[in-house]
């Protein structure tokens, strides 16, 4: 009974937000590479090496935006590799993909142990963190101000950069370059603009948006970079994409979905259920999810084709 | 020359290049991070061959990259991206400890029984997403990479709970009986008897892939679906089928790892040679009959890198730096593409003049 109560606890609520953070971050960038028709299998590196990078960062200009930059910075390089080998060496993406993470886990140890001495955390490394903001008003309202209030300060970033990535995407000449991309690409070729210096730029954009989310995790949930903590949000924020239709609004809804059985199985750790199996609901809510969208889109084609036949006896 | 010496060329050539960058790459990061790097340069290359018990080590090593690129290999050449192997993998370790530890069995057949069950466990696992992908379309790869989560915690699990060695005081499972290990095959070293099994794992699914017809209806499914479609096989079930059986024998290397190299399992997390099973298939150009160098070559690094953190101060992890940057570069289709051009075109117009 308690896990229920605790479910609809104003507490979790807001940790409900606190771990959605980084997956909406990451899906978001899902969203404008997907849209520009390149599935980035790299998220899950990218977020890892930002997120030490960030730490790193702060940790050695002393301060919050040094660590910002070298994070973003971060992102941008791999980005950039990922692009270039995409898109110019016609690698394919899921290969490219899956060596940007493989170099990842590498990577990050190896830096982690050259700057602290040690192979599990930065624990040693005085690195800062974003702050949390303090909603006036709303702050002092009993339940809402708990849930809304108090958040880092990414998390807002995160739900306005769901609007923001919106209005790039579908109001922006770039958005609607990128948007062609995926649709049609010899449409876009035809009218004059480079496919991919497009995609690059999409690319691009993807990886700022994932390295705050992987920012998020060293800087705002944790206050230190910790091996491998990343721990598939990256391949979640792609699953989310893939349910959110691709579009921003669709994926922030998805992202929530999944960070809700995230934020599930922080509380069932308190029943006497093995940890293990807590361990595994994140990742089963998300094949479930899968599962459960995809089936919804066949159905839905099979009605469509279905519906189509049946106008065609009509009509003839 | 004609066009196929030529790919054979530019192939070589583009293996000579990533291994020699791979290993430029390795230099240059010692020289920047070691005070002693000459040591450490000298030890990552030529430490793995100073003992017959580290070459040892390196075939020791390559056995389980041969099983996982194997499946890799088989995925791949159906046109598919499922990353199962590494789940695949980590549930037949689990299918053989409980076999090892469980059944009382004489001793030729506990390891057949241990290592067939290891099999069918990493089956079950790749036939998952498979039948996901078959039935509603669901993406193989991120399916496939949350069942390696699940799959990881699920095997925490059983020998948590049900196999765990009472007296230990990390998570160790009980001592598998000794009628299942698999014999020493080389007196000095720990190389086993998977070895073996390996490399027939690899005479076999070159047959299977190059010289028989299920092996040609798979390599077809995965240049071109659609056609495949069109001459009348059935692309979907061959997908599957190649998953399922590439879900085998990742599963078997688990066991024959296990059973060769472990008396207990000890892992806290997945080991992750699936993963490392791709730069491997990647490396020996998803043929079966390289896959063996490929491994051994990808182990030696380890063995290299394993040693250099033992005796200098870089760490091991190096190996997985460089790993990453030789899938990037063999993935690179479009890399010498231009020479290759140049001398198609070169012995075309020379073979006009002729």
């Amino acid at each position: 009974m308690s896990v229920f109560q605790q479910i609809f606890s104003a507490e979790f609520v807001a940790m409900w937000l606190r771990v959605a953070t980084p997956l909406l971050f990451a899906s978001l960038g899902a969203v404008i590479c997907e849209k520009s028709g390149v599935v980035n299998l790299g998220l899950e590196g990218i977020m890892l090496c930002s997120a030490l990078a960030g730490v790193i960062g702060s940790a050695y200009t002393n301060s919050l935006f040094g660590g910002f930059a070298c994070g973003i910075a971060m992102g941008l390089i791999l980005s950039a590799v990922f692009a270039y080998f995409h898109l110019v060496m016609k690698a394919n993406s899921v290969l490219c993909g899956t060596a940007i993470n493989t170099f990842a886990s590498g990577f990050t140890v190896f830096v982690l142990e050259i700057c602290t001495g040690e192979k599990g955390n930065s624990s040693s490394l005085k690195s800062f963190s974003f702050g949390t903001v303090d909603i006036p008003l709303i702050k002092d309202i009993p339940v809402i101000g708990e849930i809304l209030s108090g958040h880092n300060v990414l998390t807002y970033a995160a739900f306005i950069m769901v609007g923001v990535i919106w209005y790039m995407l579908y109001r922006t000449p770039l958005g609607l370059r990128i948007r062609a991309d995926g649709e049609n690409e010899n449409a876009i070729n035809s009218v004059g603009i480079s496919v991919n210096r497009t995609r690059f730029i999409a690319i691009l954009l993807c990886g700022v948006m994932t390295s705050i989310g992987g920012m998020y995790l060293s800087m705002g949930y944790l206050n230190m970079f910790v091996r491998d903590m990343v721990a598939g949000r990256g391949f979640i924020s792609l699953a989310a994409n893939a349910m959110g239709q691709c579009s921003p609004v669709g994926t922030m809804c998805s992202a929530l979905i999944f960070a809700f059985f995230d934020g599930l199985s922080n509380i069932l750790q308190l029943l006497r259920i093995p940890s293990e199996f807590v361990q595994m609901v994140p990742y089963a809510a998300t094949i479930a999810g899968l599962v459960i969208y995809a089936i919804q889109k066949t159905e839905s084609e099979k009605r469509k084709r279905r519906q189509m036949g049946r106008k065609v006896l009509e009509n003839a | 020359m004609n066009t196929k010496s030529i790919n054979r060329l530019i192939d070589s050539m583009k293996l000579l290049i990533v291994v020699v960058i791979a290993c430029l790459l390795v230099s240059v990061i010692i020289l920047c991070v070691s005070n002693e790097p000459g040591n450490a340069i000298s030890s990552f290359f030529l430490g793995p061959f100073t003992s017959l018990r580290r070459i040892g080590n390196i075939l020791e090593g390559a056995v389980p990259l041969i099983f996982t690129a194997l499946a890799v290999t088989l995925i791949f050449r159906a046109g598919q991206f499922s990353m199962i192997s590494e789940g695949s993998f980590f549930i037949g370790i689990t299918g053989a400890m409980m076999v090892g530890i469980a059944l009382p069995l004489p001793s030729v057949v506990h390891p057949i029984v241990a290592l067939l069950t290891a099999g069918i466990f990493g089956a079950i696992a790749a036939a998952i997403p498979a039948f996901l992908k078959l039935k509603w379309q669901a993406s193989e790869v991120v399916t496939s990479i949350m069942l390696n989560y699940i799959i990881q915690f699920f095997a925490l699990y059983l020998v948590n709970y049900h196999f765990r060695e009472p007296e230990a005081s990390s998570l160790a499972s009980l001592k598998i009986a000794e009628s299942a290990e698999l014999p020493v095959i080389v007196s000095g070293t720990k190389v086993h008897l998977g070895l073996l099994i390996a490399l027939l794992c690899c005479v076999l699914l070159w047959f299977y892939i190059f010289k028989t017809r299920q092996g040609f209806r798979i390599r077809l499914v995965g240049d071109n679906p659609n056609f495949s479609s069109y001459v009348g096989i059935k692309s979907a079930l061959v997908m599957v089928g190649a998953q399922i059986l590439a879900g085998f024998v990742a599963g078997l290397g688990g066991g024959v790892e296990f059973l060769g190299m472990y008396t207990r399992f000890k892992w806290t997390s997945s080991p992750g040679y699936g993963w490392t099973g791709i730069a491997v298939a990647l490396l020996a150009r998803r043929n079966p009959i390289l896959v063996p160098f490929a491994a051994i070559f990808i182990a030696y690094l380890e063995v290299g890198s394993g040693i250099m953190a033992r005796s200098s101060d870089v760490s091991a992890e190096v190996v997985d730096i460089i790993q990453g940057v030789i899938m990037l570069m063999i993935a690179a289709d479009a890399l010498l593409q231009g020479w290759k051009q140049r001398l198609i075109v070169k012995n075309a117009t020379e073979g006009g003049r002729a």
